[in-house]
């Protein structure tokens, strides 16, 4: 590759990855020559601006055509685009709630390590938003994950932590293993790692054989990535991985982590296996052969997670298994693959964004302050602190999917995409919505605490400013999209053409 | 007059008191009890307005409110489908259970006066549930109507659970479960008619479902449509309640606060006999009619099994818990009829035993608070010392028993007489939940008025001044119902024409 390709490459589509890039390696040089009694917050602040500057200069690149760069390693379209937004303002959001941790043991030393390895973190859920080809997309998987596994046990005297890393690095490295092996046999089939080449030429797949090993690698994909989701039956790691982890790295880990699995899974199943034959007699692409296997993930997800987190005590715990239960509910977006599915996954992303960040703000300050875990500190909350019992309740209700909060939106746009296709999932909506009604019970005793049991200390709650604006944006953004929804929506059909550009 | 928002205004007003109570110290009692019962009077009086205006010939279309509010897809493909407007209007049945609610709220915001703690939560809750009640009878379409209905819920279960006796937490968790399950099985029958028609809007619906030859975004089958109809009954007997499905309303009557009990008994059960008209009939006529007897066989059965349970009660408040599964009965019974006198009965009985069954439980309300119990041993001899007292509880026994002259009776004989031309054998053997109701209740009130007394009366005062208001509101309502019944079915009238239409009667 000489200079003048290099040069003649569109570099400006990259400028939010180059941000994120810079201000990582700054970090970690800002880290290095800090004197050590110095507080490493200033750093959070920083890294907060980078993320800034990155979210405008991604909205500058609303409404760029599909583009590619790098010998198509690297696409713009509008799925990149919009997905990255959420990644983008999940993790702004992160960082504020890490700079509001105030923890008792651990990470305070290593406050310098998490922020940077926080956004490198983030640079590869952006890659994997951004690749059209497999190399990259598991590149930025790698980066992810690894990040996140450090991340994971970063409060480094504590033993759950200490086994929440643990168990993280050996479950993820499983799984990413399976997904590479998969990956393996889709290369071995094509010779190409390009998606877009891949795809051209699984068209044209007709041997039987290997029809059989491409179903084969789609299942080895989708294993290994639906650990990344936490779904089941592959959630194992998530209860113990959040409970152990410091709140900020959960609330990470819940929210874009998870986006980031969805990106990649859309990302490699609509492109490699949307064209593929399925071999049976109607000529039906690969993936609708498929797509009832997904809809028992997603079924399977939504029971265990619902059902388990009737018995949690422990609020991260807890928070565990719903985020399970949320996997499932999205994972019905991608079972039912209608038209409304990227919107769907999208809003229903944004929506859960909000409202589990705003949730993990207020878990952070109470478990903190008490130095437990148990549902139980949430009693009295409504005397202690009425807003935040409120504000708190408004974040459960939407997670329990009631009208007036973003998640119900959500939750209707899935349902409708659901029943759309001619052969409606009945069976899938059926689960979801008895499901829903089983986590009434797990979201309601969160607010029973909060509202009918008496206090045990009275003290006042007194919330950092960073928390104040995590849970007040929060908060208005759900009830913002939960009352008039329409304004998400106009975003999303206004700028980004119904995500066409994505097969192109 | 300008009516563009008015309905949005009558809605939404109770907000207006939540907000003046946010801003409220939470411990100025009495303060925010005047605000609170202040709070609920714009909606009543608006929508006396809107029924005077009505009976004076006004038309209701004027109120129609439309605003465009939720597209989902692209708007370019797809055109006006997927879209959900925000709808709201009225006919003359939600415009009769829109002036019940306004006039049971302000009742039951009076009634909030024997609340002990906690007034500033209790009232925020209270209005933000009328608003849900109010709304539930406005809305033109199915998700509004669903979301307005599970606003309800909420706060429902708060107050039920921070306000009850002493098992209120498990009432109010069987409450939200089976309510849950409930609204539940509704959405799945509301999202299935929304994505395979496009459309939500209640007209529409009924339009598109009962064409020839509809236009629909993806088949439905005749069994389908069946399988809905079915779902709507489970969703809507889970409220009303019908029989197997009732348990949980009889804790809720016993365990929340009497003035809960007041809009539960007296509006939120009547949302399921709303919502069987007006979706069950309106949307599926042909399979409404196919499933008419089975309907009426409910009803019977609800009639019998809550009059003889009410029978062996001790306790005054679970005679009048099986007393309302009893008379939802009723309600069942006429819609089985599937004519025009069972119909309007049916509808006159859930306008009835809304005034009768708040009537009652406030009067509940007036003993506890004075004796701390509701058992009908313990209230023995009441007539010696509340005279008063006494002799509105007998007035609302004779309501509820149906009294000819009182609202009772017009709604039972309208049902009867409705199911007696269909199916005279069932009807027969209807008849003897009426006796029995005479039965049970004149055993409960009498053992109550002129029974033994177990306890000393000196000391306890008889109604107080503002006790009388919703007494004597009540009162008059029901015996105006009775003796001029006109005041009901007039508003009714274009209703019932479109509803037999449908069901080509």
């Amino acid at each position: 590759m000489d200079l003048e390709t290099l040069l003649s490459y569109e570099w400006g589509i990259m400028t939010p990855e180059f941000i994120i890039l810079g201000v990582a390696t700054a970090l970690s040089l800002m880290d290095l020559f800090m004197p050590k009694s110095q507080s490493r917050k200033i750093l959070g602040w920083v890294g907060f601006a980078g993320i800034f500057a990155a979210l405008v200069s991604l909205l500058g690149l609303i409404g760029h055509g599909p583009e590619s760069i790098l010998f198509d390693t690297f696409r713009l379209d509008s799925f990149a685009i919009a997905f990255k937004l959420l990644l983008l303002i999940g993790s702004a959001m992160v960082l504020l709630i890490a700079v509001g941790y105030e923890p008792n043991e651990g990470l305070e030393e290593f406050r310098g390590e998490f922020f940077y390895l926080f956004m490198a973190a983030l640079l590869g859920a952006m890659i994997m938003s951004s690749s059209g080809d497999l190399i990259t997309l598991f590149v930025g998987l790698e980066l992810l994950s690894i990040s996140s596994y450090i991340l994971a046990g970063m409060r480094k005297r504590n033993l759950h932590s200490n086994e929440s890393a643990m168990k993280y690095v050996i479950n993820g490295s499983i799984a990413t293993a399976i997904t590479l092996f998969g990956m393996s046999y889709v290369y071995g089939l094509t010779g190409t790692t390009n998606l877009k080449e891949m795809s051209g030429f699984l068209t044209s797949i007709y041997n039987e054989q290997h029809i059989y090993l491409l179903g084969l690698a789609f299942f080895m994909i989708v294993v290994g990535l639906s650990f990344k989701l936490a779904a089941a039956p592959f959630h194992m790691w998530a209860p113990d991985v959040y409970q152990g982890a410091p709140t900020p790295v959960t609330a990470f880990l819940s929210v874009v982590s998870k986006t980031a699995g969805f990106i990649i899974i859309i990302r490699i199943l609509f492109s490699i296996f949307a064209n593929a034959p399925s071999g049976d007699a109607q000529g039906l692409p690969m993936i609708l052969a498929l797509q009832d296997y997904i809809a028992f993930l997603a079924g399977a997800t939504m029971i265990i997670g619902n059902l388990v987190a009737l018995r949690q005590r422990n609020i991260k715990r807890l928070f565990a298994y719903s985020s399970i239960a949320q996997a499932g509910y999205l994972l019905v977006v991608i079972a039912s693959m209608s038209l409304f599915m990227f919107d769907a996954l999208w809003f229903y992303l944004g929506a859960y964004l909000f409202m589990n960040l705003g949730a993990f703000a207020i878990i952070q300050h109470i478990t903190h302050k008490s130095g437990s875990e148990d549902i139980s500190q949430f009693a009295g909350l409504y005397r202690r602190a009425p807003f935040l019992a409120i504000a708190m309740a408004i974040f459960l209700l939407s997670l329990a999917g009631i009208p007036g909060t973003a998640g119900f939106i959500g939750k209707l746009n899935i349902f409708m995409g659901a029943l759309v296709p001619n052969e409606g999932h009945y069976v899938l909506v059926s689960i979801m919505i008895a499901t829903t009604v089983v986590s009434y019970f797990y979201y309601f005793g969160v607010m029973v605490q909060m509202f009918f049991r008496p206090a045990p200390d009275t003290g006042k709650v007194k919330i950092p400013a960073a928390l104040t604006t995590v849970i007040g944006i929060s908060l208005a953004a759900t009830i913002l999209f939960g009352i008039a929804p329409n304004i998400a929506f106009d975003f999303l059909q206004g700028n980004f053409n119904q995500f066409t550009d994505f097969f192109q | 007059m300008n009516l563009a928002y008015f309905l949005s205004i009558l809605v939404f007003s109770p907000l207006l008191g939540i907000l003046v109570l946010s801003f409220m110290p939470r411990t100025q009692e009495s303060l925010i009890k005047t605000v609170g019962f202040l709070a609920t009077l714009p909606a009543l009086v608006l929508s006396l307005i809107a029924y005077f205006q009505y009976r004076a010939g006004a038309g209701l279309e004027q109120l129609n409110e439309k605003v465009s509010w939720i597209q989902f897809g692209d708007s370019g493909q797809l055109g006006n489908l997927f879209s959900i407007d925000y709808e709201l209007g009225l006919d003359g049945f939600s415009l009769i259970m829109i002036v019940l609610t306004a006039v049971l709220s302000t009742l039951a915001a009076i009634a909030s006066i024997h609340i002990k703690k906690e007034w500033k939560g209790y009232f925020m809750l209270f209005l933000l549930l009328e608003v849900g009640m109010l709304g539930v009878f406005a809305a033109e379409n199915l998700i509004l109507f669903f979301i307005f209905f599970e606003i309800t819920l909420i706060p429902t279960f708060f107050l039920i659970g921070k306000w009850g006796y002493y098992e209120k937490e498990n009432a109010a968790y069987s409450f939200l479960i089976y309510n849950g399950l409930g609204s539940a099985v509704l959405l799945i029958v509301i999202m299935v008619l929304f994505a395979r028609t496009g459309t939500a809007n209640i007209d529409a619906l009924m339009a598109a479902m009962n064409a020839d030859n509809p236009q629909l975004v993806a088949p439905i089958s005749e069994n389908m449509k069946m399988g809905m109809l079915i779902a709507l009954l489970i969703a809507f007997g889970v409220k009303l309640p019908i029989f197997p499905l009732h348990s949980w309303m009889v804790r809720v009557h016993v365990q929340a606060p009497p003035s809960i009990v007041m809009l539960h008994a007296g509006v939120l059960l009547k949302i399921g006999a709303f919502g069987l008209i007006r979706f069950g009939m309106g949307i599926f006529p042909e399979q409404f009619q196919s499933l008419a007897v089975w309907l009426a066989v409910l009803g019977v059965v609800n009639l019998l099994y809550g009059a003889f349970l009410a029978f062996v009660q001790t306790d005054f408040k679970m005679v009048l818990a099986y007393s309302s599964i009893s008379h939802m009965g009723i309600v069942l019974i006429g819609l089985g009829a599937l004519n025009e006198a069972g119909i309007q009965g049916a509808i006159f009985q859930v306008v009835s035993h809304g005034l009768i069954a708040a009537l009652l439980f406030f009067l509940v309300g007036v003993f506890y608070e004075r004796f701390q119990t509701s058992t009908i041993q313990n209230l023995g001899g009441l007539a010696k010392g509340m005279p008063i007292t006494a002799g509105f509880l007998l007035a609302g026994a004779m309501a509820s028993l149906g009294l000819p002259g009182m609202s009772g009776f017009v709604s039972e004989f309208m049902a009867f007489l409705g199911l007696f031309k269909e199916m005279p054998i069932l009807a027969a053997s209807g008849t003897i939940g009426i006796i029995m109701t005479a039965v049970y209740l004149l055993r409960a009130v009498l053992g109550i008025t002129y029974g033994k007394a177990h306890r000393d009366f000196a000391g306890i005062t008889d109604m107080k001044k503002f006790e009388f208001v919703p007494v004597l509101v009540l009162v008059g309502l029901i015996v105006l119902i009775g003796v001029y019944p006109s005041v009901l079915s007039e508003p009714l009238t274009s209703t019932l024409e479109t509803i037999m239409l449908g069901i080509g009667g």
